[in-house]
């Protein structure tokens, strides 16, 4: 059966369920590698940017593609490549540009309009040109606008030179992704005029009295008493939901079932990347355990789980081996289980599995709020069982009453060479500081601390191993064994009745000036989440070594999630000069201010 | 109803648009984000029609909003105009500066200006506001003002509702509305001390989030001096009524 039966047979058979509208128009622009095979090993050197109609039924709409697919071809190139790619801006009228998502390449080639290069006006085609000095999967996508929430990206696989640590007999992108009709600017807009537009999923009178009946009057007043107290809802998991978003795998909604097919005891590579604007995706596949071998393109000590939750702009490679021939469902729930995008494994074409029922609409809890003390400890073994979840692990006994550790000091536990396994740092927790913020932050986090081991909101409750940020383990050691020469605390602060996110209360409007490095340093950048919502943290041009209590096999990661009222520390090594991006990858916090420039200098000569 | 506005509404309504222009002026673009956009809101909070015994009326209370975060234009309106019978009632705009001065809260500071028409002759004043609008704790919307009359009158006013959910679209909206004097203003039917107190109960449907119909009941009582100079009038000192209409945005 060649390729176009495939489709033929599917659109017949989506035909007579009624269900073609969606899948018609994208599937139209559906790249090679998203349909039924292996990867081709394609190169493509010329990409152009266009604006492609997209219409479903009644809806006309357009989308933003490179080469006329969604997502964009895959690019396929060799470590140690010197890659060249002609990029057209092919728009009636508005800039674009490409950055390549954690591949580590000269400023000017980031793509960062503003930031490091012009952009591409249209017309005009710009040749991106770097040397590849490192292997993985990666992505790219437009850092314009918001270009990026209507089509432009597409996945980068870069192989290595030397043979990967872990063997597969058959590969697959399986790339994530979160659709609208709608102008994205008209989104954004929803949600600076009202914050909760896109959420139906609010707690109700009948949640009150179902909470009073299960939990008693008593706790339920103090939980109402304290969100309400605060003016903060525990529903707000995602600013945009399933209410708008139709959630994509391989550019295939769930009605068009992408599917990888497989032979029995083959090891299948699955290589993740979570390419939406605003959604982070829980991963499992029923019945298939899968081996993480990679994050964010970097090989780590193989861990085996049956669930990870995908952040914004992260991605993950599994190998999972098919036990029986039938068909495995691919199920990427999203955190706020109000959608999810499915595809299948499966023998043969045309086959699917049981698609799991959502799980419970997860609450944030008093953990999230950054308390301290005991409240916080009996929140997060009370409310969070009643609603089918727990929070692992239960945290510590009890929370030191922290001294606020001050900005760029220090830490004197760490002198000295660390060896594994290493105290996390902020386990205890960290008091905040006397700054809340200004307006431009609604909340803090009284105590912050490391939640490495946390799996996260909603997740950790099922029976099953879920990855955490403590799972992971590099093997790529040693890479920089020099202790942090001073530390960079930026705090993650929000408004979120405003609509408004930015580090340390100011938008990058508000605050302009570049966090400053010198080139050779090492530094520990300390993220602190003073709102309650995650926030996946992207830095451009230099690795994000995560302090995760593993010592020196700390991660390397491009993409962070940093969880409400966490404290995160990060090595950095300051390789190259250039001014490089920092910022939130939820699309719409980025295109607000939750932004910044961290421009590496060059060392001034000694004299 | 018939007003026109005097020399001194002119006059603020000029001074508005010429500090709009100063205060949103075009910035340089910073890497090309969209945090120093300049946004607008247009607001019917209450928009409806109200049956009672005497006179039904039409009843409204809107805003508009434009700026950034930190700083806004607002336009404020708010009124009640009799439908049958003798024409009465009063209109009454605000044109406010507001700034972003806590997480939940802007204060504003402007200019009032008010019209009361029938029974008897037509009469207008203008008032300085200061006064502050957002989010309470316990999630209370809540709006409250110092006004200062041109006459040197000193008052104040408390608006504040509260959302609950029924349902994700169902929403029943307690409403309390109260103006309080420090010195009477007779010729605007005011009194000393407590003036008025306004309940309102209403319960809307989100048929969209921007658009939501609803239909409630009202409840207004006069006090104090306030209520002696209604029934001086001739006018009714408690009131209840049935509502009807749409709440909107854009």
């Amino acid at each position: 059966m060649n390729g176009q039966e495939l489709l033929l047979s599917r659109r017949r058979f989506l035909q007579s369920t009624g269900l073609l509208g969606l899948l018609t128009a994208l599937e139209s622009l559906l790249p090679r590698y998203a349909r039924a095979g292996t990867l081709p090993p394609q190169v493509t050197n010329v990409l152009r940017i266009e604006r492609t109609p997209v219409s479903v039924g009644e809806i006309a709409g357009s989308g933003i593609t490179v080469n006329g697919s969604l997502p964009g071809p895959l690019l396929r190139f060799r470590e140690g490549d010197t890659v060249m790619l002609d990029v057209t801006n092919a728009l009636a009228d508005e800039d674009t540009s490409i950055h390549w998502h954690g591949l580590i390449v000269p400023p000017e080639m980031d793509g960062v309009p503003g930031v490091s290069f012009p952009g591409i006006r249209p017309g005009d085609t710009f040749t991106y040109q770097f040397l590849l000095r490192q292997s993985g999967t990666y992505w790219y996508h437009s850092h314009s606008g918001l270009q990026e929430q209507s089509g432009l990206f597409g996945p980068l696989i870069v192989d290595p030179v030397d043979p990967d640590p872990f063997s597969y007999d058959r590969e697959y992108v399986v790339m994530l992704s979160d659709w609208t009709f709608q102008d994205p600017y008209k989104v954004l807009t929803k949600l600076k005029k009202q914050a909760g537009y896109f959420n139906y999923r609010r707690r109700t009178v009948r949640d009150l009295f179902r909470d009073i009946s299960t939990r008693g009057l008593g706790d339920t007043f103090t939980e109402r008493e304290q969100w309400a107290r605060m003016r903060m809802d525990p529903t707000d998991i995602a600013d945009v939901t399933g209410e708008l978003f139709t959630y994509l795998m391989n550019g295939l909604p769930v009605t068009g079932n992408w599917t990888g097919l497989f032979r029995l005891g083959e090891r299948v590579r699955l290589r993740f990347i979570n390419a939406a604007a605003a959604t982070y995706f829980d991963v499992r596949i029923p019945g298939l355990p899968m081996t993480v071998v990679q994050a964010d393109g970097q090989n780590v000590k193989p861990v085996t789980v049956d669930e990870f939750r995908l952040a914004i702009a992260e991605t993950y490679d599994v190998i999972v081996r098919p036990s029986e021939e039938r068909a495995y469902t691919v199920f990427a729930e999203t955190m706020d289980r109000s959608g999810y995008a499915r595809g299948t494994l499966a023998p043969r074409q045309g086959m699917s599995a049981e698609i799991p029922a959502h799980r419970p609409r997860p609450l944030r809890t008093m953990a999230d709020m950054g308390m301290g003390g005991h409240e916080a400890m009996a929140e997060m073994t009370g409310a969070t069982s009643q609603h089918g979840m727990q929070h692992a692990p239960p945290a510590t006994p009890s929370y030191r009453a922290a001294n606020g550790q001050p900005a760029s000091s220090p830490s004197p536990e760490h002198a000295g060479h660390a060896a594994p396994p290493e105290p996390l740092q902020a386990i205890d927790g960290v008091a905040h500081g006397s700054d809340h913020h200004g307006p431009g932050s609604s909340s803090i986090a009284m105590v912050a601390r490391s939640r490495v081991q946390d799996p996260g909101t909603g997740l950790g409750g099922d029976g099953w191993k879920v990855l955490t940020y403590a799972d992971l383990r590099t093997l790529d050691y040693p890479r920089d064994d020099r202790e942090p020469e001073r530390d960079i605390e930026l705090h993650l602060t929000g408004n979120m009745e405003r609509y408004m996110w930015s580090f340390d209360g100011k938008t990058f409007a508000e605050a302009p000036e570049p966090i400053r490095l010198t080139a050779g340093e090492r530094v520990r950048l300390i993220l602190v989440n003073d709102t309650m919502m995650e926030h996946p943290i992207h830095l451009h041009g230099m690795w994000l070594e995560m302090e995760n209590g593993v010592g020196p096999l700390r991660p390397l990661k491009h993409t962070v999630n940093v969880k409400p009222a966490e404290r995160l520390g990060l090595r950095v090594t300051a390789d190259i000069p250039g001014r490089w991006a920092l910022h939130c990858h939820i699309l719409y916090h980025m295109e607000v201010g939750m932004f910044r420039i961290v421009q590496v200098d060059e060392p001034t000569e000694p004299t | 109803m018939t007003f026109s506005f005097r020399p001194a509404a002119r006059r603020g309504f000029a001074l508005t648009v010429f500090l709009s222009s100063i205060l949103f002026a075009c910035e340089p673009a910073s890497a090309q984000l969209e945090d120093r956009r300049v946004r607008s809101l247009v607001q019917f909070d209450l928009f409806e029609y109200q049956a009672h015994e005497q006179a039904n009326a039409l009843r409204w209370d809107a805003f508009a909003w434009v700026g950034r975060d930190y700083d806004r234009l607002w336009l404020k309106s708010e009124g009640q105009q009799s439908v049958e019978g003798a024409s009465a009632g009063i209109t009454e705009v605000q044109a406010l500066y507001a700034r972003l001065v806590a997480p939940f809260w802007y204060l504003q500071t402007g200019w009032r200006f008010e019209a009361l028409n029938g029974p008897g002759d037509d009469r207008s004043r203008s008032l300085g506001v200061l006064g502050v609008q957002g989010l309470a704790p316990y999630r209370f919307d809540t709006e409250a003002a110092l006004f200062v009359s041109e006459d040197a009158d000193v008052s104040a006013r408390l608006t504040t509702t509260y959302d609950l959910l029924l349902t994700q679209q169902l929403v029943l909206q307690p409403r309390l509305d109260t103006n309080l004097a420090a010195t009477s203003a007779r010729r605007f039917g005011i009194g000393k001390g407590l003036n008025d107190l306004e309940l309102g109960l209403r319960l809307r449907y989100e048929v969209r989030r921007e658009f939501a119909p609803y239909v409630g009941v009202s409840w207004l009582r006069a006090f104090g001096d306030t209520a002696d100079l209604a029934e001086e009038e001739g006018d009714e000192i408690e009131r209840v009524s049935v509502v009807a209409g749409l709440r909107f945005w854009f």
